[in-house]
């Protein structure tokens, strides 16, 4: 039977580069709506898990991937996917904003769309608005699309980004810690973003602050070296702990 | 060990403020000691040249010796015509080489591009005009537009592929992961996104090359030759500028010398004018990809 809930459905992921394995096996089912956050120090893998997921890990040299990972019933990983395909259902958020030079606002937001073949302009304009609305930006942009993407400031940037991944309507968002190079107003504006899209979309979040995390998901993945050592509701996660680990590194004893 | 002296005693020291001096001295001269000379040869040009340029110079064909007036005019139809083809045949070799250098630049035949292209850039003009000759010309049994153009190419793609190379390199992988990530395929984040993001940048390097290519003069020798008529068609000998003032400058008459200051001053105020055509490129663009 066929669970339309089911998202995204991992199991025994391992992925690494040349002879080092930087994901150790992690096992996880993401649901439809789900905002889940995933936490744990640095280096311990939850970034390249992340990046696994819309197969954009293997574009480093030496990179490798094994287990399973289904997007909706479909093996990401299976012969003959094409990656291609892949990403342009699951749309990711960089950690720092990375508009594309020499295009415009509007040309940043449409790029998913015209540079993939649909060229009808008031398709596109539509598009283009409702995105920049959606991503909270059109206020501040709309007397000005035709300015570069880059003349924008860092949270409108970030915005903006998010506005171009919102233009190929993915079911699923990754965003790889989307605030870190921000300032706390533009971070508070990305996380009220981000509230609001979680209507519409699952979203897959990296994140070092620990009170972002417990602000705005509702699951929480705790990884340590490349292992899931906790997976469940945040508030669970956050308050009751399962393992000794959890624990010790919520309450800042490491990491 | 334990500083035995206290901050003042390094502000106040007079010597280090004269070993200040001196530095300071040393590296303006050296800067001066550079600019001087091109000064001085630009001075020179613009002395002798101007005052022989007039009209006739743009309009008129080489007039016989001792027949006073005539000017270059087929020399500059003649190095249009060598720089566009040139350009047509290096300009493509040299983008699509940077771009493969720079996005796919891994193993061993991008190693050895590499290197070769490295070597191309060092090969003496007279060099490739040798060889043009001989695997051109000689078979053709004609001087030609075609070998001249082909010489020109062959001094300008490694150039071109060196800095499209370089500026693609400046554009951060994330930008590029940016691209995938929206299901790009490749191919066109490369094509639209990479190098449209680097165009001003590519843009300038191609002009570059072109100022690069527009004087050269030892190519041309045995390649397009040159002649003192309009040009023909491409299968035949093509004068140029840069030719054209080698053979009236090696010529003992006065005239012909005046005349070869003139076409020297107008190369140069021609190349010079590309340059800093490229350098504005460069500056307008500047203050929108640092933002």
């Amino acid at each position: 039977m066929i669970n339309k809930d089911l998202v995204l459905s991992i199991k025994e992921l391992r992925a690494g580069f040349g002879n080092a394995e930087i994901v150790k096996g992690v096992s996880m089912d993401i649901h439809r709506k789900d905002l889940v956050a995933l936490i744990g120090p640095s280096g311990c893998g939850k970034s390249t898990f992340l990046r696994c997921l819309n197969r954009l890990h293997e574009e480093t040299e030496g990179a490798w991937v094994k287990g399973k990972a289904e997007l909706f019933q479909q093996d990401l990983y299976e012969r003959g996917t094409d990656p291609v395909e892949i990403r342009a259902k699951i749309g990711m958020v960089f950690q720092k904003p990375n508009p594309f030079p020499s295009m415009s606002i509007f040309d940043n937001v449409a790029a998913g769309l015209t540079i993939r073949g649909i060229k009808k302009r008031s398709y596109v304009a539509d598009v283009v608005e409702y995105c920049l609305k959606q991503a909270a930006l059109w206020e501040e942009v709309k007397d000005k699309l035709k300015a570069p993407g880059t003349s924008l400031s860092g949270g409108q940037q970030q915005r903006l980004c998010i506005a171009r991944t919102l233009a190929i309507s993915p079911p699923v968002i990754l965003m790889d810690e989307p605030t870190s190079a921000l300032d706390p107003i533009s971070t508070a504006k990305i996380e009220e973003l981000i509230m609001e899209l979680r209507k519409q979309v699952t979203i897959i979040i990296v994140t070092h602050n620990m009170q972002q995390a417990a602000r705005i998901s509702d699951k929480t993945a705790f990884f340590l070296l490349g292992e899931l050592i906790e997976f469940g509701a945040t508030a669970e996660v956050f308050t009751k702990p399962q393992e000794k680990k959890t624990e010790s590194y919520i309450t800042g004893r490491f990491g | 060990m334990k500083p035995r002296h206290s901050y003042l005693m390094l502000e106040l020291s007079t010597e280090r403020k004269i070993r200040n001096w001196a530095a300071l001295i040393i590296i303006s001269v050296m800067a001066i000691s550079a600019i001087v000379p091109l000064f001085f040869v630009f001075v020179h040009v613009i002395k002798s040249g101007l005052p022989a340029l007039n009209w006739a110079f743009f309009t008129s064909l080489p007039t016989p010796v001792g027949q006073p007036g005539g000017g270059m005019a087929n020399s500059l139809w003649g190095s249009l015509i060598l720089v566009t083809l040139g350009s047509i045949i290096g300009i493509p070799i040299g983008v699509f080489g940077g771009v493969f250098l720079s996005e796919y630049g891994k193993g061993k035949i991008a190693f050895i591009m590499r290197f070769v292209v490295d070597l191309l850039t060092s090969v003496p003009s007279i060099v490739v005009g040798l060889y043009i000759y001989s695997v051109v010309v000689v078979p053709t049994k004609t001087f030609s537009a075609y070998a001249g153009g082909l010489a020109l190419s062959i001094l300008m793609f490694p150039f071109v592929v060196k800095t499209t190379e370089e500026v693609l390199r400046l554009i951060p992988q994330h930008i590029r992961e940016a691209g995938l990530a929206l299901g790009i395929p490749r191919w066109r984040v490369i094509l639209s996104i990479v190098l449209k993001g680097a165009l001003p940048s590519v843009t300038t390097g191609i002009m570059l090359g072109i100022a690069r290519i527009a004087g050269e003069t030892a190519p041309l020798l045995f390649t397009a030759f040159g002649n003192r008529f309009w040009p023909h068609g491409l299968g035949e000998p093509m004068p140029s500028l840069p030719v054209q003032i080698y053979s009236y400058a090696i010529s003992p008459f006065d005239e012909w010398h005046n005349q070869a200051w003139a076409g020297a001053f107008l190369l140069m105020t021609m190349v010079f004018c590309f340059n800093l055509v490229a350098r504005l490129l460069i500056f307008r663009d500047k203050p929108s990809q640092t933002l």
